[in-house]
């Protein structure tokens, strides 16, 4: 039925065991409900845990630490298969997965070994909060407020404030929580905390009601005094800020790689619609101005893979990738939008219905221009990097 | 335990096509034949309840080493694949007289092999492979059980309406069914420890055999034509609940505007 798509090239044997295995677990397990779950806006917790059973959650983590020892070019795999099959669990997954890795290479060794086992099966599902109802693309200037408490033998923190926006946040376990130990301080007063569901003060506020991905839960969170034992403290006092942008900036690629299997999978929609659709005596597919949306639907979708491909490259040689993986996810998810737009263009009538997959697509696409950075955040991003190139100095 | 499970590595299932000698061209790309994953899933299950070690063998082009490292990555312990230009061709029998070979070379307690091929679906290796080496032979199995003590082997053997119990004493060949039970997915882990497990690749100068005994100039058959089935129209199977199946098929006819 799906068409295979040209991306097992360059790859090796064990990447692409890995792509075929996703692809095969994401067909038969993921793809038969997601029409289904975005109707009912429901996530789908039971599914989550397959994924942690197969061991999709642990994928680029090292052994060491209890992770699959894949890199990040076999993740982008994983994504683009999540993404191709359902975008809302391709989110669900990639935030659970943002929530852990600031553990992995912030943590203590008594957090990792508290904190990783339960994330990495799956048991536990994680939720990244940073943004908060007056801070979203100025995260720095975020208000969630945290003050030393507790006694010297019992140190601990009052969390005061909310966040808003937390995807996964209704149904996780687990939260890495950004709060300041001092407003005036701006970026240099963020810090990171590890929050458990169940803790007093800690509470759910109204639930987003979403355009996409709506089976990806998503909510408010109410701080009201809540008591966070300092030893759940991520990293230093003010370094939260960096915490943030290092994960979010390997987020991207994980969101970039999702958006080129949502594109890939309205591509083929498309293309196999115009096969079988024929209009004044032949099928759609002998239509030029139809192959040429096609073909340029193709090139849209060849240039997320190669870009997205390209950043985890570079991470996984260690590079700096802020800038790689901006420019990443704003051509991916931007791919995804016009990509299905013109899928839902090429289905006619059919494509504007709900009883056809593609309008989904469309709705889908939309929110990853938005989330984990905006696009227009990513433009000032890489503009600042292709400045400094220039300058020497960062302008931003 | 040690079990040893006979793999083919077979074109991916639609995608068969035949060579220029009307044989099914394997220079395409293979995948595990589906029959042999059950049988494998039976042997994990058992070693992982008992004990032991899951010996993967396999007679094949270069392209059988994927399927052998899904296999490995499901949780077999080792492969083992005999590759030799000189087999292209082969008949049955040639290929029996390989797998025979490489089986002498081996150590096992049960042998355990899938119901038939999707490329192929003689099914006569099996039968013809216990014959040769004087194993008793096991057929159609759902459910194997091994005795504690390690001497004989009971299978539960389907026929129409019904199964037989059967016992045999090992080392014994075991031809298995689908209700044996899903084969899993292989883990992501088990990918990664996959690439340390050893893959032992033999020619068939290694198993002691004459090049000329096998392959196409040996063959006992030869194929004078193959003839595709009629073309037919494609079909769309819906397989899902009454009301979803009704709602699915008032759409498909929509979409066609045939209502
Ligand atoms: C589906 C979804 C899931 C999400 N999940 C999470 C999550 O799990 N955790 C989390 O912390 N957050 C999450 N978010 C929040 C998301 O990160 C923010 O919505 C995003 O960062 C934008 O912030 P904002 O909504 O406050 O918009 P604003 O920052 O108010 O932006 C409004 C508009 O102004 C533009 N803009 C802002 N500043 C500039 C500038 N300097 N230059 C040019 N243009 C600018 C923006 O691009 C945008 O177009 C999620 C959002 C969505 C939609």
């Amino acid at each position: 039925m799906t068409i295979v798509s040209p991306v097992a090239g360059g790859l090796a044997d064990e990447e692409r065991l890995l792509q075929e295995t996703v692809r095969d677990f994401a067909r038969r397990e993921v793809a038969p409900g997601v029409g289904e779950r975005d109707e009912t806006e429901q996530f789908d917790r039971v599914l989550f845990t397959k994924m942690g059973e197969l061991g999709l959650t642990a994928v680029p983590f090292s052994e060491e630490v209890g992770g699959a020892g894949f890199g990040y070019r076999a993740w982008t795999l994983v994504m683009e298969e999540m993404g191709y099959a359902d975008m809302a669990m391709a989110v669900a997954l990639s935030v659970h997965v943002l929530s852990q890795s600031p553990v992995i290479r912030w943590g203590t060794q008594e957090q990792k070994e508290r904190w990783l086992p339960e994330m990495l099966t799956g048991t536990c599902l994680g939720a990244f909060a940073l943004t908060e109802p007056h801070a979203g693309s100025d995260a720095a200037a975020l208000r969630l407020r945290a003050t030393p408490a507790g006694s010297p033998v019992a140190p601990t923190y009052h969390l005061q404030g909310s966040k808003v926006w937390i995807t996964n946040a209704p149904d996780a376990d687990r939260y890495l929580v950004f709060a300041t130990v001092d407003p005036a301080a701006g970026p240099r007063g963020i810090t990171a905390f590890l929050v458990e569901r169940g803790t007093p003060g800690f509470r759910f506020g109204r639930k987003e009601r979403k355009l996409g991905i709506r089976s990806s839960s998503a909510c408010e969170l109410l701080f009201e005094g809540a008591e966070v034992p300092a030893a759940n403290r991520l990293g230093e006092e003010g370094q939260g800020y960096r915490i943030a942008l290092s994960a979010l900036a390997e987020g991207r690629i994980s969101i970039a790689a999702a958006c080129t299997g949502l594109a890939q999978a309205a591509l083929d929609a498309a293309a196999r619609y115009l096969t079988e659709r024929t209009a004044f005596g032949r099928p759609l597919a002998e239509q030029q101005g139809l192959r040429f949306m096609l073909a340029e639907m193709a090139q849209k979708v060849a240039i997320a893979r190669a870009m997205t491909r390209a950043a985890a490259e570079a991470k996984d040689r260690g590079e700096s990738i802020g800038e790689a993986s901006s420019l990443a996810k704003w051509t991916a998810s931007d791919a995804a939008m016009a990509v299905t737009t013109d899928a839902v263009q090429l289905f006619g009538g059919y494509g504007y219905s709900r009883e056809f997959p593609v309008e989904r697509m469309m709705r889908d696409a939309k929110g990853a221009q938005i989330y984990e950075g905006t696009n227009q955040i990513h433009r000032l991003i890489v503009a600042d990097q292709v400045l400094k190139r220039v300058t020497g100095e960062s302008q931003h | 335990m040690r079990i040893l499970v006979l793999l083919k590595a077979v074109p991916v299932v639609g995608t068969e096509r035949l060579d220029d000698a009307l044989r099914t061209d394997r220079s395409v790309a293979l995948e595990a034949n589906g029959n042999d994953e059950y049988v494998l899933e039976a042997a994990l299950k058992l070693t992982e309840a008992h004990g032991g070690e899951v010996t993967l063998l396999s007679v094949g082009p270069p392209g059988a080493m994927d399927p052998l490292r899904k296999a490995l990555a499901m949780g077999a312990t080792r492969a083992v694949h005999v590759a030799d230009e000189a087999m292209r061709g082969s008949c049955y029998v040639g290929t029996a007289r390989v797998l025979e070979a490489a089986l002498r070379r081996l150590e096992y307690d049960l042998v355990f092999a899938g119901a038939d091929t999707s490329d192929g679906q003689g099914g006569v290796i099996a039968p013809a492979l216990a014959a040769r080496l004087g194993l008793p032979y096991l057929s159609y199995a759902s459910r194997i059980e091994p005795a504690p003590d390690g001497r004989t082997v009971t299978i539960r053997r389907l026929r129409p309406g019904g199964y037989d119990v059967l016992e045999a004493p090992m080392p014994a060949l075991v031809m298995g069914t689908q209700v044996l039970g899903e084969p899993r997915y292989p883990s992501l882990r088990g990918i990664m420890q996959a690439r340390n497990k050893e893959i032992r690749t033999w020619t068939l100068a290694d198993l002691g055999l004459d090049a000329r005994s096998v392959g196409a100039g040996a063959a006992t058959t030869r194929v004078l034509r193959a003839e595709p089935p009629a073309q037919r129209a494609g079909a769309t199977i819906i397989r899902e609940a009454p009301e979803t199946a009704v709602a699915q098929v008032i759409d498909l006819l929509a979409a066609r505007r045939l209502i």
